[in-house]
C-alpha cells in the first residue's frame, strides 16, 4: 500500500551489467505487516498484554523487519528507503492518535449528558443534577455572530485594497505582512486587548459580550484577509478587463463582477475563521466572563458561552463535581461537533463553488 | 451588489434570530410574573448584583437558589471576582454589598472609603460563611491520620519528606506508614484558602514555618501546585501518597486528617469549625455593626478545629430607597437566617453559625434602613 | 459599499469618480484599520501594563518586582513551546511527507483533511482531554522514566502526577501539529518536479530523492513553519491552563509536580480573581508575552517571505 508512487525500476538487459537486483514484491509490506501484527498477537497471547503493549511489539517488528528483509534482499540503500518510508507512516500514525482518542472520549464522556433539556435548559436555579447549555450556546451564537459581523466587512475590504488598489505598493505589502504576523497573535492578548481598552473607557470591572466579540474579530479578521486575498487572486484578469472594456467602473466592477466570482471562496474562508473563534476560551473569559442565566444582550453584563462553560463546569469542582465534569463532557461534544460541522459546511461551500472560481 | 447581497442575507437573518431569541427562553426560565406561583409571596422584583470572595462561590449559588425559590421575581448575580474585587466594587458603589475573606482595614484607606460610600456610616461586616479546611491526604493502607501542628507545618514546609518520618509516627503510633516520599498539594492560584491555612500553620508553628501568612503559596517550599480547590482535591486523588488542603465541603472520599489542638486530634466537622468563632476575640475598636474576628489558631479548647476559613459580608447599613437596598437587606436576611444557613451547609457544606451568633447578625441585617 | 446611486452602466464622469473614490477610500481605510488594530493591541497594553512596572510584593504575586514576577512565567512559556516544537517537528514533516510525497494522490487529500481537523479541536477540548485523559494515562510513563532515567536531570522527578509540564508541551505539540504541517505540506508540493523526476531517473530510491531535492529546497521553509508553530504554542492559554499543575518554579525537571507556568495560563486562571494593580500586573506579563510572540511570528514570515523571493 505505500509502494504505489514507486516508479517501476528500469528494465535494463541483465546481461551488460547487474544494474538490477532482485525486488522485493509489491505484497511484502503487506505481508511484514500480517507478520508483526501475529507475532504481537503471539506475544499477546503467551505474556497477556493489553492492547497498547502488542501494537508497540508488532510495530517494532515491522520496525525491524521490513528493512532486514530488504536489506538481505534489495541491498542497503533500498533498505533505508523502507526504513524511511516506514517511519514517515509511522508519524502519521502518532499524529492520529490524540485525535482518535479525542474524539472518542468527547463523545463516550459527552453522549449521556446529551438530553433535549440539555439543549433547552439553562444553569440558572441549578446546583446538581439537571440545568444545560442553552445560554452557552445562545451566548456563542450571540457573539460569533457579532465578531462575525465586525470582521467580515473590514477584512473583505482590506482584501480588496490589498489585491484590487494596493498592488504592492508600500502599504499594501505591509499590511499584508502585518496581517500574517496578526495571525499569530496569542488570543488570550486580543482578550487583555479588549479588556484594556474598555477599562480605559468604563473603568475597571468592565465583561460584557460586545467586548469579546472585538476580541474575537482580532483573531477573525485576518484571516477572513487572507482568504479573501486567495480568493481574488484567483479571479482571472480578464473578466476585470471585459468589465472596464464595457465601460463599467473600477468599484462597480469589482462589486459585480470580481466578488460574484471569488464568493464562493469567501464564504468559505469566512466559514473557516467562524469555526476558528467559536471555539475560543481565553479571550471570552476575559472580557465576558460567564454567568448561569441567559443573556441576550450583548451590551450588557456577562454572557455564558460554550468554551468558557466548559471550562468553568471543570475548574469548579465541589460536591457536585460530577454533574459538572458530565455538563462538561457534554457541552465538548457539542462545541466539537457545532466546529467540524462549521468546517464540513466550508469543504462543502468550497466544493460547490469551485469550478466557478476557474483555474 | 454587494451591499444588496449582503442585505439578503441579514434581513431575514436578523428576523430568524429575532423569532428565535423571543420565542423562548431557556426551559427553566420562567418569565418571572406567569411563573409567579413557583412558591414565594413576596412582593419583591428586580435584579441584584454582588460579588466578591470565590471562597463563597458555592454557598452563594446555593443561597442565590434558595432565595430566588422564595422570591421568584428577583434575580440575584454574585460574581466570584475575588475578596479584593470584591471590595472595590463595594467601595466604587457597583456592588451593593460584597464578599470578602478580610475585613476592612484602613491600611490603604479602604474602611474610609468603604464608610464614605455608605454616606458616612460604617459599613456592615458580618460573618456569613464557615468553611473548616481540610488536610486531605491520600495513601495506601492509613486510614486514620493525626497531625499535631508542628508536624503539619514540617510537612508543607518540605522539611519532613518521608511518611515514615518520625514525627508522623510520634503523632501515629498504631498507624503503618509506608516508606515513601510525601507529595504536598498547595493551591498555584492566590487564595484565602491558602492565607487562612499559611497564618494557622505561622501561629502555631512559627519556627517550623517562616514565611508568615501569605494569599500565594511561597514556592521555595515546593510541593505539587493546583489550581483551585478542586484542582487540589483531584491532585490529592489522582496522586499518590499525597497530602493537600481544601475546604472540607470538598474532600469527598480522600482521607481527611485530624488535627492536633491541646492534648486531642480534632477533624473538621462543621460544629468544630463553627466553635471556633465562639473562643476567638473579637476585632477592637470596630463599629458596632462590624463583627469580625481575629481567629485564635492556638485554642487548646477541646473539640475546636483550628484551621478554618471565615468570610464575611460587606453592606451598608443604610441604603437610598429603591429595588437595590430592598432586595440587598431582602437576600442578605436570607443568608443568615436560619433556613439560609441550613442551605448553605447542605448544598456547600459550609458550618452554619452558632445561633447565638447568628442571631446577633441577623438582628443587624434586620436593622439595615432602606429609604 | 455603496454610497452613491447605482445608475446603470452610462454613469455620469463626476460620479463614477466619486464612486470609485469613496470605494478605494473605504478599502484603504479598512486596510489601514488592521495597522491601527495591531498598534492599538499594543499601545492599549502598554497603557494598563505600565503602573505594572512599580508594582512589588502582595500586589505582583509575592514578588519583589514585576521581573522577578515575569521571568518564570516567561520560562514556562518558553519551555513548553520549546519542547512542544522538538516533538511536533519531526512529526510534522513526517506528515507532511506522507501527504506530498508517500500516500497515493486520491488519500493524500483526505489524509490532509483528517490533519487539519486536528486544527480545528477548539484549545478548551484539547485542555478537558489533556487533563481528563492523557495526565493519567502518561503518569505511568513518568514514572517508568523518573525510575530507569532519573539521573537526567530532565526526568528527575519525582512523578507523582501526570499534570507535568511534559503533558502540556505534548497537547501543545498537537496542536501546533497541523500548523506546520500545512506549511511543510505546501513546500514540499512546491518542489520543482523536474528535479525530483531527474533525482529518480538517476536511480535515486524514494528517500534518496527527497533528501537530495526536497528537503535542501523546503529548509527555509520548514524553519519558517517551525516558528509559525512555535507562535502557536507560545500563545497557546486553555490547554496549559487546563492540565499543567504550577508552582512557579524554575525547573529542568519535566516529569515532577512542580512545574512553571506560562504566562498565557497565569493570566487565564488569576484574572477573574485579580483587582486593581494586579490587574496591571498580568496585563503587563501579556504584553511581554504579545513582544515575544510577535517577534517569533515576524521572524517565522520574514523567513518564509525570503524563501520565496530565493525561489
Amino acid at each position: 500500500m505505500t509502494d504505489l508512487q514507486t516508479p517501476e525500476a528500469p528494465q535494463l538487459p541483465a546481461a551488460t551489467l547487474s544494474l538490477t537486483r532482485p525486488q522485493l514484491p509489491r505484497w511484502a509490506p503487506l505481508l511484514a505487516g500480517v507478520v508483526s501484527l501475529g507475532v504481537g498477537g503471539l506475544v499477546a497471547l503467551i505474556a497477556g498484554w493489553g492492547l497498547v503493549p502488542v501494537a508497540i511489539v508488532a510495530w517494532v517488528v515491522f520496525f525491524v523487519g521490513l528493512p532486514a528483509w530488504s536489506a538481505a534482499v534489495e541491498g542497503r540503500r533500498a533498505s533505508i528507503d523502507r526504513l524511511v518510508t516506514t517511519v514517515a507512516w509511522t508519524t502519521f500514525g502518532l499524529a492520529m492518535i490524540p485525535l482518535v482518542s479525542l474524539v472518542y472520549e468527547v463523545i463516550g464522556n459527552g453522549h449521556s449528558a446529551i438530553s433535549w433539556a440539555f439543549f433547552n435548559n439553562s444553569m440558572r436555579g441549578v446546583l446538581g443534577e439537571g440545568g444545560g447549555i442553552y445560554h452557552a450556546i445562545l451566548g456563542t451564537v450571540i457573539i460569533t455572530a457579532c465578531a462575525t459581523v465586525i470582521s467580515v466587512p473590514i477584512g473583505v475590504l482590506a482584501a480588496i485594497y490589498l489585491v484590487e488598489y494596493g498592488k504592492k505598493n508600500r502599504l499594501a505589502r505591509t499590511i499584508t505582512f502585518l496581517v500574517d504576523v496578526m495571525t499569530g497573535i496569542p488570543s488570550i492578548v486580543a482578550g487583555l486587548f479588549a479588556f484594556a481598552l474598555f477599562t480605559l473607557i468604563f473603568g475597571p470591572g468592565v465583561r460584557f459580550g460586545i467586548g469579546g466579540a472585538i476580541a474575537l474579530s482580532v483573531l477573525m479578521i485576518p484571516i477572513v484577509v487572507r482568504a479573501t486575498e486567495e480568493m481574488l487572486k484567483l479571479v482571472p484578469d480578464e473578466l476585470r478587463e471585459a468589465s472596464y472594456a464595457l465601460g463599467v467602473p473600477k468599484w462597480r466592477t469589482i462589486v459585480k463582477v470580481v466578488l460574484p466570482t471569488a464568493l464562493g471562496g469567501i464564504i468559505t474562508g469566512v466559514t473557516l475563521a467562524i469555526a476558528r473563534v467559536a471555539g475560543e476560551t481565553a479571550p471570552l473569559l476575559i472580557i465576558v466572563g460567564t454567568t448561569t442565566s441567559v443573556n441576550l444582550n450583548p451590551f450588557d453584563g456577562r454572557m455564558a458561552t460554550l468554551p468558557v462553560f466548559i471550562f468553568s463546569s471543570v475548574t469548579t469542582g465541589g460536591r457536585y463535581e460530577a454533574f459538572n465534569t458530565e455538563r462538561a463532557w457534554g457541552a465538548a461534544l457539542v462545541l466539537v461537533a457545532i466546529v467540524m460541522l462549521l468546517n464540513l459546511l466550508a469543504r462543502f461551500i468550497g466544493a460547490i463553488f469551485a469550478p466557478k472560481t476557474g483555474r | 451588489m454587494k451591499s444588496t447581497s449582503i442585505r439578503r442575507a441579514i434581513v431575514p437573518g436578523i428576523a430568524a434570530l429575532a423569532l428565535v431569541f423571543s420565542a423562548c427562553g431557556a426551559d427553566n426560565e420562567g418569565d418571572g410574573s406567569t411563573d409567579g406561583d413557583g412558591g414565594g409571596s413576596s412582593s419583591l422584583a428586580g435584579e441584584l448584583n454582588g460579588g466578591g470572595a470565590s471562597s463563597q462561590e458555592a454557598a452563594q449559588g446555593a443561597w442565590i437558589v434558595g432565595f430566588q425559590d422564595e422570591n421568584p421575581d428577583v434575580t440575584v448575580n454574585y460574581d466570584p471576582v475575588g475578596s479584593g474585587g470584591g471590595r472595590e466594587s463595594f467601595i466604587s458603589g457597583a456592588f451593593p454589598f460584597a464578599g470578602s475573606d478580610a475585613y476592612l482595614t484602613d491600611d490603604e484607606g479602604e474602611l474610609t472609603a468603604a464608610t464614605e460610600r455608605c454616606e458616612g456610616s460604617a459599613p456592615i461586616e458580618i460573618p456569613n460563611y464557615i468553611s473548616p479546611i481540610a488536610i486531605i491526604y491520600n495513601v495506601e493502607g492509613v486510614d486514620d491520620l493525626n497531625l499535631s501542628p508542628a508536624t503539619l507545618a514540617g510537612i508543607f514546609a518540605g522539611k519532613i519528606t518521608k511518611w515514615n518520618a518520625e514525627e508522623i509516627a510520634a503523632d501515629n503510633p498504631d498507624a503503618t506508614l509506608p516508606d515513601a516520599d510525601i507529595n504536598p498539594v498547595h493551591r498555584s492560584d492566590e487564595s484565602g484558602t491558602t492565607e487562612n491555612f499559611t497564618d494557622y500553620l505561622d501561629a502555631v508553628a512559627g519556627d517550623v514555618w517562616t514565611e508568615g501568612a501569605l494569599e500565594v503559596w511561597p514556592q521555595q517550599y515546593g510541593g505539587e501546585g493546583a489550581q483551585g480547590t478542586s484542582g487540589v482535591v483531584s491532585a490529592v486523588g489522582s496522586g499518590t501518597n499525597a497530602i493537600g488542603y481544601a475546604d472540607a465541603s470538598q474532600a469527598g472520599d480522600l482521607g481527611v486528617a485530624n488535627i492536633g489542638v491541646g492534648e486531642d486530634f480534632v477533624a473538621p466537622t462543621p460544629e468544630a469549625a463553627a466553635k471556633i468563632l465562639e473562643v476567638s476575640p473579637r476585632v477592637e475598636g470596630r463599629d458596632a455593626n462590624s463583627i469580625v474576628f481575629d481567629l485564635d489558631h492556638e485554642t487548646q479548647e477541646a473539640g475546636t478545629y483550628p484551621i478554618v476559613l471565615t468570610s464575611y459580608l460587606i453592606a451598608c447599613p443604610s441604603y437610598p430607597a429603591g429595588d437595590e437596598g430592598e432586595l440587598a437587606k431582602a437576600y442578605l436576611g436570607y443568608i443568615v437566617s436560619e433556613a439560609g444557613q441550613e442551605q448553605g451547609a447542605a448544598e456547600a457544606g459550609s458550618a452554619p453559625l452558632s445561633e447565638e451568633l447568628r442571631t446577633e447578625v441577623a438582628g443587624i441585617v434586620d436593622a439595615i434602613q432602606v429609604g | 459599499m455603496a454610497t452613491t446611486e447605482p445608475t446603470g452602466v452610462i454613469d455620469t464622469e463626476t460620479s463614477t469618480k466619486r464612486g470609485d473614490a469613496v470605494f478605494a477610500g473605504l478599502a484603504r481605510s479598512a486596510g489601514i484599520l488592521i495597522m491601527v488594530a495591531l498598534a492599538g493591541v499594543g499601545i492599549f497594553l502598554l497603557v494598563e501594563g505600565a503602573p505594572a512596572i512599580s508594582a512589588s510584593g502582595e500586589q505582583a504575586y509575592g514578588k519583589d518586582n514585576i521581573v522577578l514576577f515575569v521571568w518564570p512565567l516567561l520560562y514556562g512559556t518558553l519551555l513548553a513551546a520549546l519542547i512542544a516544537m522538538i516533538i511536533a517537528t519531526p512529526l510534522a514533516v513526517g506528515v507532511a511527507l506522507v501527504i506530498s510525497h508517500y500516500a497515493p494522490r486520491r488519500v493524500a487529500r483526505s489524509l490532509g483533511y483528517l490533519i487539519d481537523l486536528l486544527a480545528a479541536v477548539p484549545s478548551v477540548v484539547y485542555g478537558l482531554w489533556g487533563r481528563a485523559v492523557l495526565a493519567p494515562a502518561i503518569l505511568p510513563v513518568y514514572q517508568w522514566l523518573s525510575e530507569t532515567l532519573g539521573w537526567l536531570p530532565f526526568f528527575e522527578g519525582p512523578a507523582t502526577t501526570g499534570r507535568t509540564i511534559l503533558t502540556a508541551s505534548i497537547v501543545l505539540a498537537v496542536m501546533a501539529l497541523p500548523i506546520i504541517t500545512a506549511i511543510c505540506r505546501e513546500v514540499f508540493a512546491q518542489t520543482p518536479r523536474m528535479h525530483e523526476e531527474a533525482a529518480l531517473a538517476l536511480g535515486a530510491t524514494r528517500w534518496e530523492m527527497i533528501r537530495m531535492t526536497v528537503f535542501p529546497y523546503a529548509r527555509s521553509g520548514v524553519i519558517s513553519a517551525v516558528m509559525l508553530g512555535l507562535g502557536r504554542a507560545l500563545g497557546e492559554t486553555m490547554a496549559v491552563a487546563m492540565v499543567l499543575s504550577v508552582s512557579g518554579l524554575v525547573t529542568i525537571n519535566l516529569v515532577s509536580g512542580q512545574n512553571p507556568s506560562t504566562i498565557a495560563a497565569n493570566i487565564a486562571l488569576n484574572f477573574g480573581n485579580a483587582s486593581g494593580t494586579k490587574i496591571n500586573v498580568l496585563i503587563f506579563s501579556g504584553l511581554v508575552l504579545f513582544v515575544v510572540s510577535f517577534a517569533v511570528n515576524f521572524l517565522g514570515r520574514w523567513i518564509a517571505s525570503r524563501g520565496q523571493v530565493k525561489a
